[in-house]
This record gives structure tokens, sequence and C-alpha cells, in this order.
């Protein structure tokens, strides 16, 4: 168990402690104010330099790391490559010690290959690695920005802070995962760190979309996705990804949108103050009505700002910040 | 005449085993004895506290010559398989080309008597492996092909393993298939179960291995002919073959080293060293294996050796090619599997009788030019020899092996038990644990 990602990299949610989660949340919750400044800068990075290596297609995400990098005063080295396949020449080890050798102190690495950000931190134990999605195993920022944005509009109804919340708003959340769960990193990551934080977490999906460890994660299954609905404090959608071959596990998208997907007439069985959460990018009309996403529950927006402030915290951490017991 | 006189080992018999000593002359056992004269010229081997058996034969080796010499070659394969204790080694045909012909096999035959040890060949099922045409199968039989088999995939037709195993049956030939179901085990790298899915990597479930076991179980009850189980990597893979086999059904399997050494857990760092086909299996699996060892069931422990170089093990998990070295320490980890016994007819059974048996490297067949393996140690046999040391302890270093590729799962692990001298077809080919 990692009780603080300070002068580490970040990986995995799996393994973080409660104390580790809470500690970014409450780093970031300063940067949100920075985000609202005139002036968007702190000196927190000078002088520093973060590689963002992206070896499958993002936009947000990349976007949003860079902008956190470029606001903590790094200089950032950016690369974007479409396929980082051996067939095309180099190896990821061989492109990971030209980028090291440029000088680099982070890493924020998106893979299509799971495990690819740990390999990364093996080649280069010196540099900070910062997961940003690898293939299905986990994509960690965006699961504490998910964390964050709960927070902060639960905390905002509570008339508190998220810093003086902590974690108690999760203690006893209903959250609901909808979806293609089996091949969502999101999903994982998500997972554990509301499980982490307290909360009470169900998953609905077509049997073919649930992964087969199911049983062992840290949450229920739910059945009867209109069920489930009514339960629910945080409903929480995933992209339907035909990209990784979901599309051979249901019959049709429009199927998948008659089980499981959010359609104005099931978002009425929600409680009313539910809220309505995607990671993006949004398949409008196949998991999601367009019409549920312009209402007043989605979120989805705040999750895209909060994206910055939650990668300014994750880069100071673990750049600036030096463990306990290490140099 | 050159003689070798191996000295005070434990001469490991099929019932009983003494301490004695054994003079080799012009390649073949002379005397075995509890004191020996030798020959003032003989070489000595030290063989104190050793035990002194028939020469290894491993049923599974990738020497990827023609094709990937890069990784391994006949030669360099010969030499790995000297220092593991091996006299015969069995080629897979997985290399490119695949050996589906004459001339192929031939042309490895060839390579293979260069080298000290007797390396036999094992065709390819079907042509070019893709599990579709029937490969010569009764042309290569007559060069002294004894095993066909697909391996590195299996023959996922029903209807054209039905057939290659009815056309085998005349021929006096084996088939050993590889068991996995492709349709199951789709894109999967690791185990399927609770670790691949926290992982994310996408697994690569037992169910693929059974189900062809099952399938191929009752291909062989209505044809009758002889079926070898390659790397059976699940308790329930083995109890299927042992129950088949117990019916009376003319089937063998073999297990190997990493599959009862290594569980799935190794997979948690995504280093590629761990990945492997069928994958590493779950610990209940590996303790089910060394179980059936231990008991004696297992037909063979074989290396399913299979050499990559090194910047193809160095790719992401996905993407690195599936397999194991296994030549090197095959020996010491069977030995640490068997709980390091007292008694070495286990250990000897499944590391040289059984495979000998299985490719059929005792045959009287003329056309077969193999030297006998697998034999008893007494005056007349060949001299294939294996002298083993159980007590020597060593640690796996990478690189220091004698494979041209050095991606062993177990560089650093320390060993206890180590070859000290092979004799292969009557040359004294590694002595005090070093290639002479």
């Amino acid at each position: 168990m990692i009780e603080s990602i300070r002068g580490r990299g970040l990986l995995s949610l799996d393994d973080l402690s409660k104390g580790a989660i809470v500690e970014v949340l409450d780093t970031a919750e300063s940067f949100v104010e920075v985000n609202r400044r005139s002036i968007k800068k702190v000196p927190a990075l000078k002088g520093r330099v973060v590689a963002s290596l992206f070896f499958e297609e993002s936009t947000r995400t990349r976007l949003s790391f860079e902008t956190a990098a470029k606001r903590l005063s790094a200089d950032v080295l950016s690369l974007a490559v479409a396929s980082s396949s051996v067939k095309k020449g180099e190896s990821l080890r061989d492109t990971i010690a030209t980028i090291d050798a440029l000088g680099i102190d982070a890493v924020v690495l998106r893979h299509r290959s799971s495990g690819a950000a740990l390999q990364v931190s093996r080649y280069v134990p010196h540099v900070r690695v910062i997961n940003g999605g690898d293939g299905q195993h986990q994509h960690p920022t965006q699961g504490l920005l998910d964390a964050f944005t709960i927070r902060q509009v639960l905390s905002e109804r509570h008339a508190t802070t998220g810093l003086e919340s902590g974690a108690s708003l999760f203690e006893g959340l209903r959250i609901l995962i909808v979806g293609d769960i089996r091949h969502s990193r999101v999903a994982r990551s998500d997972v554990a760190a509301y499980a982490t934080l307290g909360a009470e977490v169900r998953l609905c999906a077509p049997g073919t979309l649930l992964p087969e460890d199911v049983a062992t994660w840290p949450a229920a299954v739910a059945d009867d996705f209109d069920e489930a609905l009514a339960w629910a404090d945080v409903v929480g959608l995933l992209r339907l990804q035909s990209e990784r071959g979901s599309g051979a596990f249901v019959a049709s998208l429009s199927e998948f949108t008659f089980s499981h997907g959010l359609t104005v007439e099931r978002a009425r069985l929600l409680k009313p103050d539910a809220l309505i959460m995607h990671p993006g990018p949004m398949n409008r009309g196949v998991e999601i009505d367009s019409r549920v996403v312009d209402s007043s529950l989605a979120v989805v927006e705040r999750q895209v700002s909060n994206g910055v402030p939650i990668r300014m915290a994750v880069l100071y951490l673990c750049v600036a910040g030096s463990a306990e017991g290490q140099v | 005449m050159s003689a070798i006189v191996i000295r005070q080992g434990l001469v490991v018999g099929e019932h009983a085993s003494a301490v004695a000593d054994v003079l080799i002359v012009d390649g073949r056992i002379a005397e075995v004895a509890a004191t020996i004269d030798a020959p003032s010229d003989a070489h000595e081997v030290d063989a104190r506290d050793c035990w002194v058996g028939p020469g290894f034969v491993d049923l599974h080796t990738h020497l990827r010559e023609p094709g990937r010499e890069a990784a391994e070659s006949i030669e360099s394969g010969a030499r790995a398989g000297a220092l593991g204790g091996y006299c015969a080694l069995v080629a897979m045909p997985n290399t490119e080309p695949a050996l589906d012909n004459v001339a192929l096999v031939s042309y490895v035959l060839e390579r293979g008597a260069r080298t000290p040890l007797d390396i036999a060949v094992a065709g390819a099922i079907t042509k070019d492996r893709r599990g579709e045409m029937l490969a010569p199968m009764a042309e290569m039989a007559a060069l002294g092909v004894r095993l066909f088999t697909d391996d590195g995939i299996g023959v996922q037709d029903p209807s054209v393993m039905r057939r290659a195993l009815r056309y085998a049956k005349p021929l006096g030939v084996r088939l050993a298939q590889h068991c996995e179901d492709e349709q199951l085990a789709a894109e999967g790298t690791m185990n399927e179960g609770a670790l691949s899915g926290r992982l994310g990597l996408i697994g690569r479930p037992a169910l693929a291995e059974e189900l062809m076991v099952m399938r191929d179980i009752e291909l062989v009850r209505l044809t009758n002919a002889p079926l070898h189980f390659l790397h059976l990597s699940t308790g329930r893979s083995v109890q299927l073959v042992l129950a088949a086999r117990d019916e009376g059904l003319p089937v063998t399997f073999e297990v190997a080293p990493h599959h009862f050494t290594l569980d799935e857990s190794a997979c948690a760092s995504y280093d590629p060293m761990f990945k492997v086909h069928p994958p590493l299996r779950s610990p209940r699996d590996v303790t089910a294996l060394r179980e059936a060892l231990s008991a004696g069931l297992v037909d063979a422990v074989a290396t399913d050796h299979a050499p990559h170089a090194p910047e193809l093990k160095d790719l992401v998990f996905d993407e690195a090619p599936a397999g194991m070295l296994g030549l090197e320490h095959a020996a010491a980890l069977t030995f640490e599997a068997l709980g390091a016994p007292d008694d070495p007819r286990t250990f000897f059974q499944v590391l040289s009788r059984g495979p000998a048996r299985i490719a059929q490297l005792r045959s009287v067949d003329a056309r077969v030019r193999h030297s006998a393996h697998g034999a008893a140690m007494v005056s007349g046999e060949d001299a294939n020899v294996t002298v083993f040391d159980p007590g020597s302890r060593w640690r796996v270093d990478r690189h220091s092996l004698a494979s041209r590729s050095m991606n062993t799962p177990y560089d650093g692990r320390a060993m206890v038990g180590r070859v000290r001298a092979t004799i292969a077809q009557g040359r004294l080919v590694v002595d005090q644990g070093l290639l002479r």
C-alpha cells in the first residue's frame, strides 16, 4: 500500500491508500484557484522537464497534462506517436532511453499496452513515471479527477469545502458504473478510488462487458439497470469501446442503448440530485442520450476542467515532493 | 580405443540403484561393477555423491534453425542441451520455413549430426503448420521422424486432426498436440483469472487448453492412434489425460519445468520473460502438476526451450513473443519439484526413459539411426549417460548460458542440483559441469 505519491510515480490506483488519494485531492484544491487567476501559472516546477509521451491517440488527456505541466512552469517535451508497434522500428525502451538522454524529471505515458508505464518505470528508475492510461489496465488521473469532481460537487451542496470534508462525503455514497467495464481502464481506476475512499460501488453491464474477474472487484454487480439507477447517488457511464473490440460483445449499438443506454426515459428513474459522469469522449446516442448530457445532472464539463488541477497536483507531488526516507 | 570410467556414482537402475563404477569403451557401456580396473588411458569422471543414469532426452526443443538463427542454432542449442544433461533433443518444426517436408527435415538431421548430441526431428502435421492440408508424414517417417506436431499452435480443425491421427497410425508414428483452442485463447497473453483482470491483460483461459484435451482424447478413442499431449499446464488437463490413460487409450503427456515451478503471479511485473503459451497458471495448477510429478504419474518432463532474441523479449507484454529458455535448468527444477528426493528413479524416468520411449529413440527400425536412449545402465548399451550432482548449488546467470538467447525467467535464482557430466553417443561432452 502506497501512503503518498510524493517523490514517486503514479502507475495505478489499485495500491494507493486512502490518505494518498486524499492528499492528491487536497493538493488539487489549491490549484483550482490558480486556474481561476488571470495569470494561470505558478513557479512550482520551474526548471523541471516533463516528457509527455502519447503512443495512443488522445486529445483531452494530453492537452490536460501538458496544460498542467505548463501552469507549473515545467518545460514540456511532447511526443505523440500514432503507433508504438515494434514493426514501426523503435522499441519503447529505445524511445524512452532517447528521451531520457535529453534530461527529464518526469514522463507522462499513454500506451495501448497494459503494463507499459510499469515497464518504463523500470527502464528509467530515476524518472517519475505518471501513467496517462495503459491498455485496459489503469488510468489513474482519470480516477482521481472523477473522485475530485464528486467531492467538489457534494461539498458545495453541503456548504463545506473539499479540504474540510476529506473523504467523509464518500462514506456510504452509492456509485453506479455502467457500460463497457471489461475493456475500460477508467472503470478499474474509478472503482479503486471510490472503494478506497469508502463509497459503495455497483457495476452494471451486459454480461459480456463485465470483466471475467468481476467477483474479485470491491464492487457488487447489479443485474437490473433500472433498479440500480434509482439506487445510485452517482452514475458513471463509460465509452463503449468499439475500437477495442467491444463491438463483438454486444449485438449492436442500438441493442446496447436498449439495454444499458442512459436514455431520457431512464434518466427519470434517477434521484433528483444524482450526478451523471462520463470520462469522454462520449458516444452520444449510444451510452448516453444527448439531452441527458445537457441536463443539469451531468457534470461532464467539470470533469474536464478538473483534469488540469488534478494533473497539476500529481505532477507537483511526484516531481517536487520527495518521499520520506528517499533522497 | 577410447575409454571413459565414471567412478563411484550412484548408478541408477530401473528397480534399484547401487554405488558402482561404469566403464565406457568405444561408445558402449563395457562394464558396470563395484570397482573396475580401467585402462590407464581412460578418462576418469569423479562421480562420488552423484547420480549416474541414462542421458536425458528432451521431447520439446525449439532450435530455431532454419530461419531464426539470431535466437538459437542447432549447434548452440545442442551445447545448451549438453550442459543440461541432454543426450538427445527433439527439434520442433515451427522454424521458418516449417519442417514439413523431407528437404528441411534432412537439413536439420544433417546439421544435428555435426553436433555431439542426437538431434531428432518432429515433423509438422500439416503443411506450413496451417492446420489445413496434411504434410507428407510418410516421407518424413521414412527419414526416421517418429513424432509429428504443429507445436506453437494446435491443430484447430477437428476433422483435420481426425484425419491426421488416422493417417499416422499405420506409419507407426505418434502425433503430439499443443492444446489450446485459438478461438478461446484469442489475443490472450497470460492465464485468465483475477490477476489478468487486475493487470488489464487479456486472458488465455485454462478452458482453451482443457477443451482441446477433451476433444483429442475422444479422437484417440475413435482412431486408436497414439497421441502425445505437449506441455500440459492445468491440473484438470492432467486429470483428463490420466483418466484416458487408465482406460487404456494410447495417450502420453509431458509437463514443462516452468509450469511446475512458476505461477501466474510472475506476470504482475509485466516482464515478458514470463510470457509463454500455454501461460503460467494458478498456484493450484502448479501444485497439481507437482503432485502428479512426485507420484510418478508424469510420462515426461520436456523443456519447451524457446529462445528469443533479446530485443523481442524487451517489448511491452502484449507485443513480446511467448516462450522461455529451458534446457540448462530443467534438471535442477525437476529435482526441486520432486522435493530433492533421495531416490533418483522418478527423476531419470521423467527426464530420460519416459521421453525416450515417446520419441521412439530405442526403435529397432533400421531406418532410424538414433542411438538407443533411455537405456538401462548395463553393459552393451549405447553410452548415453548423465552424471547429476544433487548436492551442487548454483545460481542462474542469463549472461553465462550456452544458448544464444538470454530469455530465462530464472535469472538469479538459486538452484540445487547440477549436471556434472554428459556422455552423449559415447563422447564425453560435458565434464565437471563444463563443455569440453
